[in-house]
């Protein structure tokens, strides 16, 4: 192993070490009982390190570099899968559409792009439900739910969602009836999923904006249901 | 490759951690970090696969120990040495190597807009045949290469159903290694959880899995 790499991963596991022996002084505390991506201080100046390298030497524009970050913080994200989702629910062509064939569908609404060149909508129904995983990295549509979250590209959701996707499901708080059909999507290839999540009772009086603002990320990965009223925060 | 990466059906990873209301990025470093990574992919010099691969090649207990941003940092690191770019020299001092030329970065904030809403399809529109037909029976192979693969452990020697036709795309297990995009169809693959995990798994749940013809034979 070359010098970089070992010097790198010596102070991560110094880090991890500590806040793993309960010394959260290093480790930084989200306020919900536990700490993760413990950092060291150390990669702040490594990256800023090559950064400034690649940016000396020609090879990244820092301009760039600001316009990508601040398209994926501010710009693409779950609100991009929510309207689609919505549109569907008020617009039974279109919904035929987004499942016939999803890249036309989604470009419709003006999303599309990087991780979510070539798309599939899978429907949730009481009688079939779907969630979608990527066991081998943390492949994920992000023209239209924008970044992974952290547990999306965790080890426990990428192991044990094609084993135990009902288990994976009770942890987020969701019991599905014995007899209901799963279909788990692993995202090997290319093709990035979509659920299209059942449209809650009791929402028959509300408009296509009020609708999506009731649709939540997990409801569009398929590790959530949606109630009538919004609960969780989609962005 | 048989790595760790390859974790779907292993016990022992623990519970789900969920963060309400994450931010994207959690450090200013991890978005550089991302942000680094598709700036210099835009030279050109590997492709998604090499990238994902790189990964791969992180050591196991390292690839289980460090957090997604420091996986992809110390793998870009290797892909930025192997592919010329950068010297460790270089990277270890900060500073350009003497009489190192100035290029011009290929990603301008113009830019970024197409590759974000474009995105790199990785379909090719060439005329290959599909072997396969939706409704056929197929076992998945059960090859162990040593090199980048997308087809998971658990699949393998597996029976399943065609479900669809995705189309003709690049082959990952040649394109990673530079060996060629070698396009041919990626099939919706449904296995039944039963014929996965056995009698522990309801009859009617299944795992779909997209994989390429290369990975499948007639059964």
């Amino acid at each position: 192993m070359d010098t970089t790499r070992r010097d790198f991963l010596t102070t991560a596991v110094t880090v991890a070490g500590a806040a793993a022996a309960g010394d959260l002084a290093h480790a930084e505390d989200h306020g919900h009982g536990h700490s993760h991506q413990v950092v060291p201080s150390d990669p702040t100046l490594r990256v800023k390190s090559l950064e400034s390298l690649l940016v000396e030497k020609g090879l990244v524009d820092r301009a760039g570099l600001d316009a990508l970050i601040d398209a994926y913080e501010h710009k693409i994200g779950p609100r991009n899968g929510a309207r689609v989702v919505a549109r569907a629910w008020v617009d039974p062509a279109y919904k035929q559409r987004l499942l016939a064939d999803a890249d036309k569908a989604i470009a419709e609404l003006g999303y599309g792009g990087q991780q979510g060149e070539h798309m599939l909508v899978v429907e949730n129904t009481p009688a079939v439900h779907n969630m979608v995983v990527c066991t081998l990295c943390s492949c994920y549509p992000w023209p239209v739910l924008g970044l992974p979250p952290v547990w999306y590209k965790s080890a426990p959701y990428r192991s044990r969602s094609v084993i135990d996707p009902r288990g994976v499901l009770r942890e987020f708080g969701l019991e599905l009836p014995e007899d209901v059909e799963v279909r788990v999507w692993d995202s090997t290839s290319e093709v990035r999923y979509l659920v299209l999540p059942e449209r809650p009772s009791g929402t028959e009086a509300l408009g296509e904006d009020a609708l999506a603002a009731l649709v939540t990320r997990d409801a569009m990965v398929g590790v959530a249901k949606l109630s009538p009223r919004r609960e969780g925060s989609a962005t | 490759m048989n790595g760790v990466h390859d974790m779907g059906g292993m016990h022992g990873m623990g519970a789900i951690q969920e963060e309400k209301n994450e931010p994207v990025f959690h450090h200013r470093w991890e978005s550089r970090v991302f942000a680094l990574r598709r700036a210099t992919g835009a030279w050109g010099k590997w492709n998604i696969d090499t990238t994902r691969h790189e990964i791969e090649l992180v050591p196991a207990a390292d690839y289980l120990r460090l957090g997604y941003y420091e996986r992809q940092f110390v793998a870009f690191i290797e892909t930025l040495v192997k592919r010329g770019m950068l010297t460790r020299v270089e990277i270890d001092s900060g500073i350009p190597a003497r009489g190192s030329p100035k290029a011009v970065p290929p990603l301008t904030p113009e830019k970024v807009a197409v590759l974000v809403s474009k995105g790199v399809p990785t379909s090719r529109d060439v005329p290959v045949s599909p072997r396969f037909q939706t409704g056929q029976r197929v076992r998945a192979r059960n090859i162990n290469p040593t090199g980048h693969t997308r087809l998971p452990r658990y699949a393998r020697g597996k029976l399943g159903t065609i479900e669809r036709d995705y189309g003709v795309f690049v082959f990952p297990d040649t394109n990673a290694h530079f060996l060629g995009e070698n396009p041919h169809h990626v099939y919706a693959v449904r296995f039944s959880a039963r014929e996965l995990w056995g009698e522990q798994a309801k009859p009617q749940d299944s795992v779909y899995l997209a994989l390429w013809e290369n990975y499948l034979d007639p059964a």
